[in-house]
């Protein structure tokens, strides 16, 4: 087995008791204290992750805006710079090659960041594709990336910006250089987690001086060194898709709920027509959100069947730390995807009743 | 990591306590510690019998699901139902409130060929 990459900042989280996993090849924090706690500070007070194993590939030049439009199925057209976007890019068959935000840097240049997994991948289905006026790079490893979640988020970085009044920075917007201590770094408002907060792009070098500022600055209010468990529990309760999970090349993204990132009114995208044809016809499958009746933990994987037949699989389940409850994500035939609908998931051997309800489970209140 | 003297332990992880002619199960402290917080406990029924090294239950963290080995083969008597509702006892007092099941053993003793403290430290240290 080659070696696990790391991050610019594991030896400085290793100092604060992370628990290390093997995570699509990188040793990354599950967890500092416990998965349990670290949510809960997300939720309540504040969390800070270290997301630097995240790809970024950087599309510039005169035909940047027309390639990316080609290759991603939202529409940029109307994006300007400091404003980022949620996407997918689809293969010609509808399935998702990744999820991804796309950063408008200024015009003719824009800042794609994917998912780690994928980025090789990624890299190059979008080098494949190239046309016209246009330079493809990754530039993962020049970029650590920081993300700062909870309601108390903006306060604690506050307090390291001096300069930059960060409540000026919209949901989905971004400031390209906000001096943060002694650091320069792309702040966004965007998240993975379901609550306010922001990433954080800064040079790698720069990253575990940064860490370190932010976790003083918020020690008093309860701000928390996160790590992927916790991370995971809290995008699952705010229904946002894990790529691998809810999302594959053999998954759509409007079997996956996300219609509000697929416009197919734009030029064509590749994958438009399947997925236009899927929207004609009706998705085959869709995601929904299942609670258990009987007592049992649903698991991604876990067939799911409704009138006696298999209809389906759990794509993500676990104990909900915020709801106390029993819920899962499951991707299942389309007529059985209605709220109320009765389930059966096979846990180890056993069929146990469950029920579809409404996802997102969790929406913060504001 | 805390390993009381008085019990005896297994290669899975599972602590035994002789009352009698009882044996009480449950997982140790490195277990719980290894696991992280657990969030649900499935357990046998009274009247089951349980296999020595064969799985007699599970235990749910948040990320992941472990199989309970039973150290020892026997008939299950007892059944910590408290652990239904509060799982979080596995994390907090694993050797105290976190019992899992009473057994009758089959054969007194296969305890004899379980770890002791010292040996069950030695064996995790090398993890």
């Amino acid at each position: 087995m080659s070696e696990l990459k790391r991050t610019p900042l594991f030896d400085v989280y290793k100092e604060y008791g992370a628990k290390t996993i093997d995570f699509g090849g990188w040793e990354l924090p599950v967890q500092f204290t416990s998965i349990k706690e670290e949510h809960e500070a997300v939720r309540t007070k504040a969390g800070l992750f270290d997301v630097s194993h995240m790809g970024e590939i950087r599309v510039e030049g005169e035909d940047a805006l027309s390639f990316l439009q080609q290759m991603l199925t939202n529409d940029l057209s109307n994006l300007q710079p400091n404003q980022a976007i949620y996407t997918v890019m689809c293969n010609e068959k509808g399935g998702t090659i990744d999820d991804l935000i796309v950063y408008m840097l200024a015009d003719q240049d824009y800042l794609l960041v994917v998912n780690a997994g994928n980025t090789d991948k990624d890299f190059e289905w979008l080098k494949r594709h190239q046309s016209g006026r246009v330079q493809v790079s990754n530039v993962s490893e020049e970029w650590a990336q920081l993300a700062i979640q909870g309601p108390l988020a903006e306060s604690i970085l506050q307090e390291l910006s001096k300069e930059t009044d960060l409540s000026e920075i919209k949901f989905f917007k971004f400031h390209p250089r906000v001096k943060l201590g002694n650091v320069y770094a792309l702040v966004s408002r965007t998240g993975y987690t379901g609550e306010d907060g922001f990433e954080i792009y800064v040079e790698s070098k720069e990253a575990p001086a940064l860490w370190k500022a932010i976790l003083d600055a918020g020690k008093e209010e309860g701000l928390l060194p996160c790590g992927l468990g916790a991370r995971d529990t809290l995008r699952f309760e705010a229904g946002l898709p894990l790529y691998g999970q809810e999302l594959t090349e053999d998954i759509s993204p409007l079997e996956a709920g996300l219609g509000f990132a697929v416009k197919l009114k734009k030029d064509s995208f590749i994958g438009a027509e399947a997925l236009r044809a899927q929207k004609e016809k009706g998705v085959p499958r869709k995601l929904i959100g299942l609670e258990m009746i009987d007592r049992g933990i649903p698991r991604h994987g876990y067939p799911v069947f409704a009138d006696g037949k298999e209809i389906g699989q759990v794509t993500t389940g676990t104990q909900s730390p915020t709801l106390k409850k029993s819920i899962g994500l499951a991707l299942v035939e389309a007529a059985f995807a209605v709220p109320g609908q009765e389930l059966v998931v096979e846990i180890r051997g056993k069929q146990l009743a469950a029920k579809a309800v409404k996802s997102p489970f969790y929406k913060r209140s504001k | 990591m805390a390993t009381p003297k008085e019990l005896r332990y297994s290669e899975e992880h599972e602590w035994v306590k002789t009352e009698g002619d009882k044996l009480r199960i449950g997982i140790t402290d490195f277990a719980q510690s290894e696991l992280g917080d657990i969030v649900f406990v499935e357990l046998p029924s009274v009247g089951d019998e349980v296999t020595a090294d064969e799985p007699f239950g599970s235990v749910e963290s948040v990320k992941t699901v472990s199989e309970l080995y039973a150290p020892v083969s026997g008939k299950v008597v007892e059944v910590n139902e408290e652990l239904d509702d509060s799982p979080e006892f596995v994390n907090e007092s694993p050797y105290e409130k976190a019992w899992m099941i009473v057994v009758e053993p089959s054969d007194a003793s296969q305890v004899d060929s379980l770890m002791s403290a010292e040996e069950y430290d030695e064996m995790t240290k090398e993890d």
